[in-house]
Order: structure tokens, then sequence, then C-alpha cells
């Protein structure tokens, strides 16, 4: 499917770029977003690299672990046949602890060598299994507690209670997540994999 | 200094304290996960590249005006604030996009407006779909996401009606 949006995004702005007279700005970006793809990749790559350390560090003094079974109850409910004590369950649950205390820069290599485990245990070939589907979906959708940047961004442009948001926050987050887990799980059942 | 500049030093000082109670070769272990995470940050570069010069090109065109200007009609029927538009078409596809636009929100409207706090709830609870869906995937050898992407942004819709609606209830 990633090959559509790429497609169709490139092919649209190409149309829309030449309808708005704006193909200066349109060849630029192609020639210049591949520079800063770098530059983010070694800001994400440096990051990657110390909670590889950190994650392998907490992984030998049994640390994960403990953490791990504290997720077990709910992990259950949306992860079928996952091996609950390989080294998928135990990066999926490191990524999901960065998630809730808002650590997005940690969360993503956790979450990358989540997918990498997924991928060895179910023995996947080009399709995704159905574990992944859900874990990429409890990512994309992400359950927030505290949303740091955009507390500090409301600060800085003069509101008075940048916090008072919380309440809706909080229930935003879990009805997105919600639904996009149950329609992950219902989409898996009935579009069993051939 | 604010509260989340503890976590992050405050996670690394406990799990090194742990490791050496523990007696774990806390220098060698770091060196070997990060040597692991090395080697999948290269698998990941190309799909990054592919999806950033796809956003770019795509911002560039102003595609995001025509865009909003289309599913304004709709956006009104839910009472949803039409400021918050190009937000929530940029919301699923560029994280530093998004942030762009919200500023801009903050600056025409205010912070404790009704688009001001709708935005503030949009994008906190939500995040960068297709970024996260092409790094995730793009570290495996996956080929077919099957329905990932839809439920991924079904998520994303429920998220920003949720946002306009919950502004509303409690404000």
């Amino acid at each position: 499917m990633m090959k559509w949006v790429f497609g169709i995004m490139i092919i649209l702005s190409v149309i829309f770029g030449i309808s708005t007279g704006r193909m200066d700005k349109v060849s630029n970006a192609a020639l210049e977003e591949g520079a800063k793809a770098i530059e983010l990749f070694l800001y994400l790559l440096g990051g990657m690299c110390v909670w590889g350390g950190i994650m392998r560090i907490a992984d030998k003094s049994g640390l994960t672990g403990k953490l791990s079974s504290l997720f077990k109850p709910i992990a259950k409910l949306i992860f079928k046949n996952l091996d609950f004590n390989g080294k998928a369950f135990k990066a999926i649950s490191m990524n999901v602890a960065a998630n809730l205390l808002g650590l997005g820069n940690a969360a993503t290599p956790l979450g990358i060598e989540a997918m990498h485990e997924l991928e060895k245990e179910d023995r996947t070939k080009d399709s995704a299994s159905d574990n992944m589907i859900v874990f990429t979906v409890l990512n994309t959708a992400s359950i927030t507690l505290i949303p740091t940047t955009v507390a500090s961004l409301r600060l800085k442009h003069g509101s008075l209670q940048p916090f008072d948001i919380l309440p809706c926050v909080w229930i935003t987050s879990l009805l997105s997540v919600g639904i996009g887990l149950i329609l992950a799980l219902v989409l898996n059942k009935i579009r069993r994999k051939k | 200094m604010r509260f989340s500049d503890f976590i992050i030093p405050c996670i690394i000082g406990a799990v090194l304290i742990f490791g050496l109670i523990k007696d774990v070769d806390v220098f060698n272990e770091f060196i070997e996960g990060a040597k692991e995470n090395l080697k999948t940050g290269i698998s990941i570069l190309p799909a990054i590249i592919a999806l950033m010069t796809a956003v770019g090109m795509f911002k560039a065109s102003g595609a995001f005006d025509i865009l909003s200007y289309a599913v304004s009609p709709l956006a009104s029927f839910f009472h949803f604030p039409a400021e918050c538009i190009p937000l929530a078409l940029v919301r699923p596809i560029s994280g530093s996009g998004a942030l762009a636009v919200y500023e801009s929100i903050l600056n025409s409207t205010h912070p404790d407006s009704f688009a001001g706090r709708v935005a503030s709830v949009m994008l906190g609870s939500t995040e960068t779909t297709f970024y996260t869906i092409a790094v995730y995937f793009g570290s495996t050898k996956i080929k077919k996401i099957r329905h990932t992407l839809f439920c991924a942004l079904m998520a994303d819709l429920t998220g920003f009606i949720i946002s306009a609606v919950t502004i509303c209830f409690f404000f």
C-alpha cells in the first residue's frame, strides 16, 4: 500500500504544483528533502543507538522482564498468539512505557526493535502479521498522558491555563486508540491471512 | 526547568544503578545494544528519504490549501472549526508541518479560544501516522501492510472529531 501513498502524493504534487504555479517550490523540495531526511536520520540514529544501549543493560539486568509482566494483563487482550516471554513483547512494553511518558524520541527506536522481533517471531514473508498491525496502530494513535510540546507552545502564546485541556486530550487519545485497535482486531479476524 | 527534563536522565540513571547492582558489564552491553540499533537504523534510512521527499513536494505544491477548501463543507457540518482543517490534513503526514500549522493557529486566534483549544487537543492526542508506518514497516521486509493504514487513519479521524466534541463539552 505504501507504493500507492508514495506514488499518489508525488503525482498530486506535480499536478497541484502546475495548477497553483508553485513548481519552483516543488522542484526545490524534490532536491532538498533528501538532504533534510539525512539530517533527521542522523539525529534519530544517535537516539536509537543510545536507547539501544540502555535497553540492552535494562534487559540483561532483568528490568525489562519486570516491566513487561506489568503490561501482560492488558496486552493479552490485544495481542493474539504472542510469546509473552519473548524479545518482541519486551520491546513492545518498553515502547508503550516510553509513549506514556511522552518520550517520542525514545519510543521510535524501541518500536522499530519490536517490529524486528515480531517479524522473526511471526515468521512473516511479505505481508504484515496481525500483531504487527495492532502494534503499529497502537503507535500511530499513541496514548498520551502529558502533551509537553503542546503545553509549552500554549504557554508561549499566552494561554492562562496551558494544562486545562488535559482531560480532553486523555478522552480523545483513549477513544482514537480504542477505535483504531477495535478496527484492527475486527479486520484481523475478518481478513484472515491466506 | 520542566518536570519532563527530569524523566530521561532519571530513567537512564536508574537503569545503570540497577545494572551495576546486578553485576552487568554496563559498558560492553551498551556498545552491543548500540551496534544492533545502528544496523537497524541504516535499514530504515531509504524509507525516511522516500517519504520525506514525497511529503516535502506535496506541501510545497500548495495541495493542502486546495484540499482544506474541498473538505470545509464537511467540517462545518460537524461544527469543526475551519482554522483547524489544515492541521487535520497535515497532522497524519508531517510532524514538523503540523507544528508549523499549530503555531500559526495560535498566532491568529488565542490558545484559550475554541479553535486554539481544539487544535491543542488534536496535536496532543495524535501522532504522525504516515511517518510512523513508513519507519516501522521500513525496518522490516514487509511489502503488504494490509489494513494498517486504514485503521490508523480512522483512529486519527476519530481523534479529530472527538477533540472538537470534548472541547464543546468541557468549556
